[in-house]
């Protein structure tokens, strides 16, 4: 059973720095303003929700359990807030 | 399991690192919010596996702070870009 957890975990950390790698990529790759935020709003908070699924297989109690959903979740929603925000400039920039 | 946690903590550190070259790069002030944005997500997800790997009590408290404090430099930001916007419209009007 804690083997399969740990695989678990491995493999959901993994993914996570798999989304983290190509959330910086298409930052640096993607050539206008509206894809390189396409690419972090989603790319870096899907990152973050697998790295704290992958941690909470390793928590010992329920509330660092409850932690990490609250951050990420913290996160979520600063996230697409923050994107919202920067997209309405690069509109009013582009006009 | 230790080890797997600093090294993915390494990874995602050397990404964010690799973001900030868009401080650098520009072309416009959006994209270094954006890769501001990155190191506000990236920082927690490392925070976040330190706190496990090493289980010194209250880094995941730190990254818990981080969460909340991160979105308010880009709204901020955004908010100053957006003034800037209204006077230039101001001016646009006058003349």
């Amino acid at each position: 059973m804690t083997t399969l957890a740990n695989i678990v975990c491995i493999a959901c950390i993994s993914g996570g720095l798999f989304f983290f790698l190509a959330g910086t990529a298409g930052l640096l790759r993607f050539p206008d303003a509206l894809s390189r935020l396409h690419a972090l709003a989603k790319a870096d908070n899907l990152g973050l929700g697998l790295v704290a699924i992958g941690l909470m297989f390793r928590a010992n109690t329920l509330l660092v359990a409850m932690k990490l959903i609250l951050i990420w979740l913290l996160v979520l929603v600063s996230g697409s807030l923050t994107a919202q925000l920067i997209a309405a400039r690069v509109r009013r920039v582009r006009k | 399991m230790t080890e797997f946690f600093l090294a993915a903590a390494g990874l995602i550190v050397a990404t964010v690192a690799a973001g900030l070259a868009m401080i650098l790069r520009g072309p416009t002030d959006i994209e270094r919010l954006m890769s501001l944005q990155v190191l506000g997500t990236g920082g927690i997800a490392a925070l976040l596996l330190i706190a496990f790997a090493t289980q010194v009590p209250g880094v995941d408290d730190v990254a818990l702070g981080l969460a909340l404090l991160a979105p308010f430099a880009a709204i901020a930001f955004a908010n100053m870009l957006r003034a800037e916007d209204l006077v230039s419209d101001d001016r646009d009007t006058a003349s």
